[in-house]
């Protein structure tokens, strides 16, 4: 899939630069929070803003075009959509920050009771493919570097400019194909996990869901570590390590990985980020327990205090990975 | 007067230039023609199909044969006719999202960098709220409330596409507001509005044309992955992200309803990528590091 917008720039831009640049350490941090307090507080308005206070009934949403005018009402008083705009949103935001998301309206049950479970399973998964697609990135991506303009590198490229434009969803069906279904049946073609059982009980299952995010993540991420790794490749030091005739094997390892792997860590910050994003379209197509298939479980049972839930967690989340990125980057730069 | 100014050395060259040299490149050309020739596939596409994209017609997942090149879908429709049909929509919402994303982020970029100061931070602020929201989380959001109208998903994922179009050509701006042509007409008084039509916007051509590729090819991610959903074009319209989640189920029996329209989702989008990454390739190789 595309890992969209603003990553490349994130990293390239990211770093407002200011009078703070040369100040210290703490302060950088701290203003850091602070803005991101605010930008929080801007998310939780526009979700609030967006199932709440829309323009039209949300009661008749939920409840279906034939509801009649009895439980309209009571659903308007058990929301609180009988009260004034910002008393709700008051209330709303209180008892998010104090962990309460609501009940279920599908299920009746604690909002925070059902994704408990959704969001362990969707963290094991991304966890998981984490843990691959680091190692893979780097020896791809220094694969690449080294034979540089030949073919391999050349067929990477072209591999990875195929990757990066192919929606999720696309590379997703095709491996259910290859693997699954049609010429190779190998793998389970969906990842059911039973509620109750942890991820790593069902190896089988995860196979695919992970082989889509690691493809698509290690595609990302082995460019931006191939552009480093060239960049430190024709820095001085290394040609003139080169020129001495120290060992490739130890030039790689010893002089070009530590500054090559330095631009690539807000990168996998930012990847991370972007794998929540990504989870709606695997976990529905896998139809694997997490948070993502929640989500668009949720909304096909217009379960607004789940929505509000899974959407205020998924931009939190996101917004985390990203601040991390730019922290990191920042840090690189000043180093 | 303006036409009266000497044209100072380092003055952009004129886009037609600009697209001739893109045009250079071979990758270049093969992405152009594959995002033209799906373009024209899924125009022409609905006055070719032999059947009604929607009408029953076979059983459930017939096998190819009996007329059908291709079989018939999970409700027994023909799969050709849904294929030619089902490309239309992504395509004008696809180009009208990317269309409004470009224009309304280059607006932003191109004023803030223009303006500076207050007003820089402010929209940059701005910008950062909107990029707490991967696009599809946002177009989740709206949808699930108001219901999938293809108005309203080209506003959100043209919104989607905004915040990183505004950094980046606020980044390309900036080093040319320190240009001498700029400086002159920002002495001698001229309207902001033209300066930034006249002056600044041919001077960023070159990074606005890879990224009118790239957002093209985002926004054709973004509405064929949420058709795929379920929250873009509603059954029983044909549409190709919609055919691949309908048709996933019987994969094993039959198979080319789901691969040939995720085939042609990403024909489309990877010749928008090839058409961008070779022009930035080519960019950056004739002007220097592009940014």
């Amino acid at each position: 899939m595309a890992i969209e917008t603003t990553t490349d720039n994130a990293v390239k831009a990211a770093p407002t630069p200011g009078p703070s640049q040369r100040s210290a350490l703490p302060w950088l941090i701290a203003r850091r929070a602070l803005t991101g307090l605010v930008t929080l507080w801007c998310v939780s308005v526009i979700v609030f803003v967006a199932t709440q206070a829309m323009p039209g009934d949300v009661a008749h949403i939920i409840l279906g075009p034939s509801a009649s005018a009895e439980q309209v009402a009571q659903l308007n008083q058990n929301l609180g959509l009988d009260q004034p705009l910002l008393s709700q949103y008051w209330n709303w935001l209180s008892s998010v920050l104090t962990g309460d998301m609501g009940d279920s309206l599908v299920s009746g049950q604690p909002v925070s009771e059902l994704l408990a479970e959704r969001i362990f399973n969707s963290a094991t998964l991304t966890a998981i493919a984490m843990v691959l697609i680091l190692p893979l990135s780097l020896l791809v991506g220094l694969l690449a570097a080294v034979f540089r303009d030949r073919l391999l590198d050349r067929s990477y490229l072209g591999t990875s400019l195929i990757v990066t434009a192919t929606p999720d969803f696309v590379i997703g069906s095709l491996v259910i194909a290859l693997f699954g279904t049609v010429v190779f049946k190998v793998l389970p073609p969906v990842s059911l996990i039973p509620p109750g059982d942890v991820p790593w009980e069902h190896p089988r299952q995860l196979v695919m869901p992970l082989a889509v995010m690691v493809l698509v993540g290690v595609t990302y991420l082995s460019r931006l570590v191939r552009v480093s790794f060239i960049d430190v490749l024709e820095s001085e030091y290394v040609q003139l390590a080169i020129i001495k005739g120290l060992p490739m094997r130890r030039i790689l390892f010893r002089h070009a990985l530590p500054n090559a792997l330095a631009p690539s860590i807000p990168a996998a910050s930012i990847m991370a980020a972007f794998t929540i994003a990504g989870s709606v379209v695997i976990e529905y197509l896998f139809a694997y327990p997490g948070i993502g298939s929640a989500l668009v479980d949720a909304v096909a049972g217009h379960d607004l205090p789940m929505i509000q839930a899974i959407i205020m967690l998924m931009a939190v989340a996101f917004f985390c990975f990203n601040q991390l990125a730019d922290v990191l980057g920042t840090l690189n730069k000043s180093r | 007067m303006i036409r009266t100014r000497p044209r100072e050395q380092g003055a952009q060259a004129p886009p037609s230039n600009l697209t001739r040299r893109v045009l250079t490149s071979r990758q270049t050309r093969l992405g152009l023609i594959m995002l033209l020739g799906m373009i024209l596939f899924t125009i022409v596409g609905p006055f070719l199909a032999p059947h009604s994209p929607t009408a029953v017609i076979a059983k459930p997942y017939a096998s190819p044969g009996d007329g059908l090149l291709l079989g018939a879908d999970s409700l027994g429709r023909d799969i050709v006719s849904r294929i030619l049909s089902g490309g239309v929509n992504l395509t004008w919402m696809g180009i009208a999202a990317t269309a409004g994303g470009v224009t309304l982020g280059t607006t932003i970029g191109l004023v803030a960098a223009f303006a500076g100061g207050i007003v820089d931070t402010l929209l940059m602020r701005v910008v950062d709220v909107l990029l707490t929201f991967p696009t599809i989380i946002m177009a989740i959001l709206f949808v699930s409330m108001v219901g999938p109208s293809r108005i309203l998903l080209v506003i959100l994922v043209a919104i989607g596409l905004t915040p990183g179009m505004a950094r980046v050509m606020r980044g390309a701006a900036r080093p040319v507001m320190r240009r001498e042509h700029v400086m002159w007409a920002r002495t001698i008084g001229l309207p902001s509005r033209h300066i930034l039509m006249r002056e600044v916007l041919p001077s960023v051509t070159s990074p606005l044309m890879v990224e009118i590729g790239l957002r093209l090819m985002w926004s054709v991610v973004g509405l064929a992955s949420l058709s795929f959903l379920g929250f873009g074009v509603q059954p029983p319209a044909a549409d190709w992200g919609l055919m691949v989640s309908e048709n996933k189920d019987g994969l094993a029996i039959q198979p080319l309803a789901v691969i040939i329209p995720a085939a042609c989702v990403a024909l489309f989008t990877i010749g928008g990528n090839l058409f961008a990454e070779g022009a930035a390739r080519v960019i950056g190789r004739t002007e220097g590091a592009r940014s």
